[in-house]
């Protein structure tokens, strides 16, 4: 079974014209390790996950990645559902697969999914929107799950649901994940690694012990989430 | 208490007043509740509904002149009509007109459109292309193509080369227009999307670009078929030996009005045939799409 790729983001930098957005930044993440990126809105790390997702050209620096797998396959969810409105909920899963409808019915069915292939993503909600591109990004099995604030538009009772549901897809095939969110309680809940980003650079690198399942109410993860505000609020005012 | 005026069909709402105090009552009205179930559960009434008008024109056509002679010498009546085409199709001339007539738009449109259809998708999608091209097309789409009927005469003879290009020419155009401006608006995100999922060039047209095109490009070609009619008549009505422009031709000159009348109403039966086929392809198409899921009736 596959673990994800250890990826090396290498001295990277990234300008739009004379606006530097990212400043040499440099971050090993291990195979398998669940990793937040927070920070203030415009701080850069959108455009530092569409890098890695070969989305966004670099200025600077390298972005590589090592894995067992022959061919390391990364794989991006984001904000918006951008399901294909014309495709059915199975044919939106198997976009880009060739003989993958068995594949995409288990996958759909492990999202919750099941019974509705055949209808249009019009008649989804939002929740369920998220939940079919969710199983188009994980059919590809990739090493690398890079997701930027898939949950930001969801009402709070979807978005636990869909962080439960994430937590428990991943317990069962781990891979190497990069969340962007501007939920720290989200990110909390969620990663091995918090990363705080400010002013185009990590300005804080948190490692989160506590065992999984995790609890909202969690006193240490609450003393972290007020550290981490703490952080947050500091960069915005530097920012 | 008064009734409030509320567009949602099996539903009423009011507004009760009781001293001082207003409510807003929002209900379900069980009695127009079969309105409120949209496409196949709409009652026969509702079916009937858009052939209310014409039945009542032509019957009222139909009583004016026989009862009142207003339109004696002017308009003959209906059943005059039906009579022209029975004595036509009974030397089989109207069925040849017909036939030659469908066939040149057919022919025509099919050229037309194919045409416009590649040229949009190639100038939608390349800007070398769009840079080399989109000047000099949208210089000659403000050509009236109507106005190339003379010079089509000298070129081509009086053969089926020239009507059949001038369906074509008028045809292209709409296609043209609609496609690339379709294709230029696909949201930038799928394309995005198809790209990191590994999509190639040719996947990515046929999977994201064209479907996401296909609304404004049946509005083109809805539009051309209409121009492809419009066009027909007038070549058909230049040194022809056989069409329904050619049946009018030689109508005006033997003074047959009822023909004349038969040839507009088959214009018009044909227009209407030829919105049907795009209803129906619009709504076997964009069935995804909430505008034209349900109750589009044709």
């Amino acid at each position: 079974m596959k673990i994800g790729a250890t990826l090396f983001i290498r001295s990277v930098g990234k300008s739009f014209g004379t606006r530097q957005v990212l400043r040499d930044i440099d971050i090993d993440i291990p195979a398998g390790q669940f990793v937040s990126l927070i920070g203030p809105s415009g701080v850069g790390k959108s455009t530092l996950l569409r890098i890695i997702a070969g989305l966004e050209p670099l200025s600077a620096g390298a972005v590589e990645l090592e894995s067992v797998n022959p061919r390391p396959d990364i794989r991006m969810m984001f904000q918006e559902d951008r399901l294909l409105p014309w495709r059915s909920v199975l044919r939106n899963v198997t976009l880009g697969l060739r003989n993958g409808d068995e594949q995409a019915r288990l996958m759909l069915s492990s999202v919750g999914l099941e019974g509705r292939e055949d209808e249009f993503p019009i008649v989804l909600s939002g929740g369920q929107r998220q939940r079919v591109a969710l199983a188009r990004a994980l059919i590809h099995e990739p090493d690398v799950l890079l997701l930027d604030e898939p949950f930001g538009a969801l009402d709070a009772i979807t978005r636990a649901a869909m962080q439960m549901l994430l937590e428990s897809l991943l317990a069962r095939r781990p891979r190497t994940v990069v969340l962007v969110t501007h939920d720290v309680e989200e990110a909390l809940l969620l990663s091995d690694r918090v990363l705080l980003m400010r002013d185009g650079q990590i300005a804080r690198d948190l490692t989160i012990e506590q065992d999984r399942p995790r609890h909202r109410g969690d006193p240490a993860l609450a003393a972290l989430k007020e550290e981490l505000l703490d952080g947050l609020l500091a960069a915005e005012t530097a920012h | 208490m008064s009734e409030l005026s509320l567009d949602l069909p099996g539903t009423t709402k009011r507004l009760d007043v009781a001293g001082s105090t207003h409510r807003i009552v929002v209900a379900a009205d069980p009695q127009n509740a079969a309105q409120a179930q949209p496409g196949e559960a709409r009652s026969y009434g509702w079916r009937l509904l858009p052939w209310l008008l014409p039945v009542s024109i032509v019957l009222a056509w139909h009583v004016l002149s026989t009862t009142t002679n207003i339109f004696a010498g002017v308009l003959p009546g209906p059943l005059e009509v039906v009579d022209a085409a029975s004595q036509l199709a009974e030397r089989g001339e109207l069925q040849r007109d017909i036939y030659v007539s469908i066939r040149r738009v057919a022919i025509g449109f099919s050229l037309g459109a194919a045409t416009g259809l590649v040229l949009g998708v190639i100038v939608g999608l390349s800007s070398l292309v769009r840079g080399l091209l989109d000047r000099t097309l949208q210089m000659v789409r403000t050509i009236p193509h109507l106005a190339l009927v003379p010079l089509m005469i000298l070129w081509f003879g009086i053969g089926e080369e020239p009507r059949i290009l001038l369906v074509a020419m008028g045809t292209l155009f709409p296609v043209y227009i609609n496609t690339m401006g379709g294709i230029r608006n696909v949201d930038p995100k799928l394309i995005e999307l198809g790209r990191s999922y590994g999509l190639n060039s040719l996947e990515l047209v046929r999977s994201i670009i064209l479907p996401g095109a296909l609304q404004p490009i049946l509005v083109g070609i809805r539009y051309a078929l209409g121009v492809a009619w419009l066009t027909l008549v007038i070549a058909e009505t230049i040194a022809s030996r056989e069409g329904i422009g050619y049946m009018v031709q030689n109508a005006r000159e033997l003074l047959r009005i009822d023909v004349i009348v038969l040839a507009i109403i088959l214009y018009a039966i044909a227009g209407w045939f030829a919105d049907l086929a795009t209803r129906l392809v619009e709504r076997r198409l964009l069935r995804w799409h909430p505008n034209y899921a349900k109750g589009t009736e044709p």
